[in-house]
């Protein structure tokens, strides 16, 4: 590993918080787009997310850069969840 | 220009494994213990009602050979006894092994009508409506559920202790397949009484031999927890009250034409009907529950449950009726939906309610390479890092010293914890007020001694006096239970009875082989302190 100190500390942290809100995102915009009622929807989207929690914790150690990794987490998310909240109006 | 973009990649790559192992090592170590914990727990649920029936030795057999309508009829009965007024009344049928003996339960009963509790839930003799007495425990079901629920912890805690280490585990599983570039030829290589290297492959047998297994259960596992681990995504489509949530639910697990009570009284359509039209569309003797909705109001529905041993699904069919007219109202699969039909599917694959004896061995035998995996891990931990410590400065950093009594304590201790939980249901008098509570605090008494043994003693002793205490805790359970109770082994095995016999053997079994993990740590220590006189002597002559 490359990192260490701060630097260490700020990439865990973007892979676990960064992580859990780009899984949450996620899950949102997928119950959103999806054209069935809205139970099973929010069902799949919660099952799916794990899948993106995983490999956005992987992403982030496989590119070992805290700030693009925090920044890349934090917009995609704002993204997501606001097309998704949008979608679902 | 083509070797500089050639060591380019080459460094990027082994970069890119070095974060990934990395990763795997910390995402495996942090919550190490707690996965072993959980691995070794849950597999024990794999066996969890057979360990129910060894902890009530005072349980008739299996009532699995009973009429279904006779049964109803007496359940049903109870019931009205125990539980006027109530919201809803259920029936558990004794089908197989997952249910082998009828019961009821109940909630929202009224208490002025003469209620025995509000809800509650009790195991009856299918034959004649009694209550099946035995001894005071929560036996398997106990034992199993500290899996998930981390016995001591409110939900609030343990549910994110869980969902986090569950979700190392799969971070680990995944750069664990990353950073194993030769997957199939590492599988064939073992290489015995090699310190370190020797732990390596053990862990990689381990983990490589039963991965889809490892796969399946860890992101199922995520899957149990996923409404209390990502709870947002449904608030966002739904809201944040408790009304929503309850809505969500609503929408995605209640079988269809579910109604409110409506406050009149009505007769309730007797249940022989039913039974019999649910006996002629599963075949017979497959309903496993009956769920009365508003038991005695005109809109009282009635669903039957099919028994799951058909499916792999966690879910099977249902039939709901009108409570009061017995029609048949609709049949559904509970699968309600393709999202829920994944679930269950998932949820039934983790659980294995469906898996027959040899598939159920084949379960209980993957989670104990699941358990291997893990402590193989923690143990190559801190080998790694001893080995180290000895050839550069000779003194240990404290963190290893912390991981090292961790492992004993944890890998040989829990065990011995665990045999401790059977040894206190033969041995705590059955009168003990909290007789059951006490059986589970003898499993986190004892594990806590076993740490604080570990602790105090040398890595090497600890280990040998750790694994001898397991061969005697398991070993001599079969004795124990041969004077506690006129159930003996060679009673079982002459009466055919293959759950107490089982239970016994198997305990026979664990113990023999920690006696034989003992002999070996006992030859290799031998071995070391031949080999290290002998190099002693030879620098002494040398001189």
């Amino acid at each position: 590993m490359g990192l260490c100190g701060w630097h260490l500390a700020s990439l865990i942290g973007a892979a676990l918080f960064g992580g859990y809100a780009l899984a949450t995102a996620a899950g949102i915009f997928i119950a959103a787009v999806l054209p069935i009622p809205s139970g099973p929807a929010a069902l799949t989207g919660n099952l799916l997310s794990f899948m993106v929690y995983t490999g956005a914790i992987i992403w982030a150690f496989s590119m070992q850069k805290p700030a693009r990794a925090w920044l890349f987490f934090l917009l995609a998310s704002a993204l997501l969840t606001c097309i998704g909240l949008a979608l679902q109006g | 220009m083509t070797r500089i973009t050639d060591s380019d990649t080459t460094t990027r790559n082994s970069s890119f494994r070095q974060a990934m192992a990395w990763l795997h090592t910390w995402a495996g170590l942090t919550l190490g213990w707690v996965l072993f914990f959980i691995f070794l727990t849950g597999t024990t649920g794999y066996f969890d009602s057979e360990i129910d029936r060894w902890m009530q030795p005072e349980l008739p057999t299996a009532q699995t050979d009973t009429n279904a309508a006779e049964t109803a009829v007496t359940l049903l009965q109870r019931l009205k006894q125990e539980a006027p007024e109530a919201e809803q009344w259920l029936l558990h049928m004794p089908v197989d092994r997952n249910q082998p003996y009828a019961g009821i339960s109940w909630r929202g009963a009224s208490l002025d009508a003469g209620a025995s509790a509000v809800s509650g839930n009790l195991q009856l003799n299918a034959k004649t409506g009694e209550t099946l007495k035995g001894r005071e425990t929560h036996g398997g079901q106990q034992l199993y559920q500290m899996h998930w629920r981390l016995h001591y912890l409110s939900r609030s805690y343990s549910d994110w202790i869980i969902s986090f280490a569950t979700l190392f585990m799969l971070v680990s599983l995944i750069t664990g397949i990353i950073i194993h570039k030769k997957i199939f030829r590492e599988f064939f290589t073992f290489r015995p009484g090699k310190g370190q290297r020797s732990w390596l492959d053990a862990h990689s047998v381990l983990s490589v031999v039963a991965l889809p297994f490892h796969l399946m259960i860890t992101y199922s596992g995520l899957v149990f927890m996923g409404f209390s681990f990502m709870p947002l995504i449904i608030a966002a489509h739904y809201g944040t009250d408790s009304d929503a949530r309850r809505q969500f639910f609503a929408d995605v697990f209640d079988p269809p034409g579910m109604t409110q009570a409506v406050g009149e009284q009505a007769p309730m359509a007797p249940l022989n009907g039913m039974v019999a039209e649910a006996s002629s569309y599963w075949g017979a003797d497959r309903i496993r529950s009956i769920d009365i909705r508003h038991p005695g109001d005109r809109n009282a529905r009635i669903i039957v449950s099919e028994n799951i041993d058909q499916s792999v699904s966690s879910g099977g069919q249902w039939m709901v009726f009108d409570g009061t007219n017995g029609k048949l109202l609709h049949t559904a699969s509970s699968a309600t939906s393709p999202a829920k039909g994944a679930r269950d599917l998932l949820l039934g694959l983790h659980e294995g309610l469906f898996a027959k004896p040899l598939l159920r061995w084949l379960y209980f035998f993957s989670g104990l390479l699941g358990t291997g995996m893990v402590a193989t891990g923690l143990i190559l931990w801190a080998v790694k890092r001893r080995q180290l410590a000895e050839r550069r400065t000779g003194v240990a950093h404290p963190s290893l010293v912390l991981v090292e009594k961790l492992n004993i304590g944890t890998v040989a201790g829990l065990p011995i914890a665990i045999a401790a939980y059977f040894w206190a249901n033969r041995l705590l008098p059955t009168g003990l007020a909290n007789r059951a509570d006490w059986e589970a605090h003898c499993l986190f008494l004892v594990w806590l001694a076993m740490l604080v043994y570990a602790s105090l003693r040398s890595t090497h002793r600890a280990w040998l006096e750790l694994c001898t205490t397991a061969a005697l805790a398991f070993g001599l359970l079969p004795l124990i239970n041969a004077l506690t109770t006129n159930r003996h082994l060679g009673h079982s095995l002459s009466a055919g009875d293959w759950v107490f016999a089982g239970f016994d053997l198997i305990m026979l079994t664990l113990g023999t082989v920690f006696g034989c993990t003992t002999w070996y740590i006992l030859q290799k220590q031998k071995a070391a302190a031949r080999t290290c006189k002998a190099t002693h002597a030879a620098i002494r002559e040398a001189l």
